[in-house]
């Protein structure tokens, strides 16, 4: 491929894959089944980023089941959301080019709920750190923390260069974590993450003391923790598949520290006008919930709110009729999108959410203030 | 290329991306984030209280010790080469994956595991980073 026989997208590509693979030391390449793109949004790739991916697109296609993070815009109802024109046309060019090069353009940071699921063991090319935390520790593949441009790479060669996570030596326990505080809801798991994330540096956590945890719970976990902290590959005794000796060093996380995580991301005077769930995106199970709770009820008037998913799992919403619920509630099922890549800014005041990693970006590129809480109380306060 | 009796002046490293360049050193000993930290348009640093606040990377050989932040910053690299702001070749202590990949797309002449701090802002440096060498000429 380096010779340009398979294009000039291969080639480059190829440039990509080689120049980490040496700078991290990788003796070979090897080949992935599953790509996730991140970089998708027009808001963050702006014109160049369009470009870049245009130009590959002229001759790149990809080799390898390839999917794409969330967009900036739900993209069939992006007008009433409030989206304009132009920031829809320019969205739309950026998925066209990914539709060109064969990616399955449907955009969602949840590749492993709408069909891009590895199995343990399975070497993979992921962008998009919570997915990347949840293939590595609850799924138990193989990827590193990938670039939009790396993933893009490896999906139009198949390959990537072996080195960090894809070795057994790079994914051992380094520090014990012992959970004494109370881990219920999605909210408490995203604010464990924040805590071990922001502690923990670049050692790889074993996690011991939460009893149980659904597959929503984890996924607000790891959205968390690699936000906060970097994090890809966490072990949780019981809960997660990967083999490891468990680290002789303990930490504990106390009651306390989860409150004061909690403190960190309440803004005393939040005026809360917005509120999001599905960071990560919501999953069918969550969407039947949140419906269940809206039934009948209305959004006050002075509030938006945005229940964000892939657009798979919406088409299931419509199907089940959640989608009416939601919307006949005065509530949005956004999909395609999330509040940390669509162009909110000036737009919203206060975020209530359940998601730690949605407060991160809405208070570092929105400049908005921030309440977490659980999803009950989340719909609660929108209804009030 | 300068050899000889001037060892002093010139340095081995590694390519990262192949390419020659000559041209005004621009250095920082500051890791650089560009996304975020540097102006697409203008090629302008922005981060607040960096050394380079103010500083633009344009047609310069810039000299940082590694990069940091956003893997957005890849496609910043892309953004300053398409409109003619780019560096005219990136020199490293450590280079890491988001200036690889932004030099690989962009096609600015890199090289690491150079010592950054040899290298004075305003010195004039030829690189040829096919074989991995920077040299002081001036």
């Amino acid at each position: 491929m380096l010779d340009g026989k398979h294009g000039k997208a291969a080639r480059k590509a190829m440039e990509i894959i080689t120049a980490l693979g040496e700078i991290y030391g990788a003796k070979r390449l090897i080949p992935v089944s599953s790509v996730q793109i991140a970089g998708v949004s027009y808001h963050n790739l702006g014109e160049a980023g369009l470009e870049y991916l245009s130009d590959m697109a002229e001759d790149g296609q990809t080799r390898v089941l390839t999917t794409l993070n969330p967009a900036g815009m739900d993209l069939t109802e992006w007008k009433k959301h409030g989206i304009s024109e132009n920031f829809a046309r320019n969205q739309e060019r950026v998925v066209d080019a990914f539709l060109k090069m064969g990616v399955i353009a449907t955009c969602t940071c949840t590749p492993y709920l709408i069909g891009n699921l590895p199995h343990y063991g399975e070497h993979i090319a992921w962008a998009e750190s919570s997915a990347v935390c949840f293939a590595n520790s609850v799924i138990g593949a193989l990827t590193n923390r990938e670039g939009g441009p790396s993933a893009l790479a490896s999906a139009l060669t198949g390959r990537t260069a072996e080195y960090g996570f894809h070795l057994q030596e790079n994914r051992i326990a380094q520090v014990r974590y012992n959970v004494e505080a109370m881990i219920e809801n999605t909210d408490d798991f995203g604010l464990l993450g924040q805590v071990i994330g922001t502690r923990t540096k670049k050692a790889i956590p074993y996690i011991t003391g939460v009893a149980n945890a659904t597959s929503e719970q984890l996924k607000s976990f790891c959205a968390s923790v690699a936000t906060y902290g970097g994090v890809a590959l966490f072990h949780m005794e019981a809960l997660t598949p990967n083999r490891t000796p468990v680290p002789d060093k303990t930490e504990v996380i106390t009651q306390d520290e989860l409150d004061a995580a909690r403190g960190q991301l309440d803004d005393a005077d939040a005026e809360i006008d917005f509120i999001s769930l599905g960071c990560p995106h919501a999953s069918i199970k969550e969407i039947a919930g949140i419906a269940k709770m809206l039934e009948g009820k209305k959004v006050a008037k002075e509030k938006t709110v945005w229940i964000t998913t892939a657009k798979p799992t919406k088409d299931l919403a419509v199907k089940m009729g959640y989608y009416d619920t939601i919307e006949k509630a005065g509530a949005f099922l956004v999909s395609d999108a999330c509040c940390a890549v669509a162009p909110l800014k000036g737009r919203f005041k206060g975020l209530l959410t359940d998601s730690a990693k949605a407060c991160f970006y809405a208070r570092g590129k929105n400049s908005f203030k921030t309440k977490i809480r659980t999803i009950e109380e989340c719909i609660k306060e929108a209804i009030a | 290329m300068h050899q000889g009796g001037d060892c002093m002046s010139k340095f081995e490293g590694r390519k990262i991306y192949k390419g020659r360049a000559e041209g005004e050193a621009l250095v920082t000993s500051e890791d650089i984030s560009f996304y975020g930290g540097c102006e697409p348009d203008t090629g302008v640093i922005v981060e607040k209280g960096h050394e380079l606040e103010g500083k633009s990377v344009a047609g310069k050989i810039l000299v940082f010790p590694s990069g940091k932040g956003s893997t957005v910053g890849s496609y910043v690299l892309f953004a300053l080469k398409k409109a003619g702001l780019a560096p005219l070749a990136i020199i490293n202590k450590e280079t890491d994956p988001v200036v690889a990949v932004g030099s690989i797309i962009s096609e600015i002449p890199t090289i690491d595991h150079i010592d950054v701090s040899k290298i004075k802002t305003g010195q004039k440096l030829v690189v040829d980073a096919g074989l991995g060498v920077v040299s002081i000429v001036e």
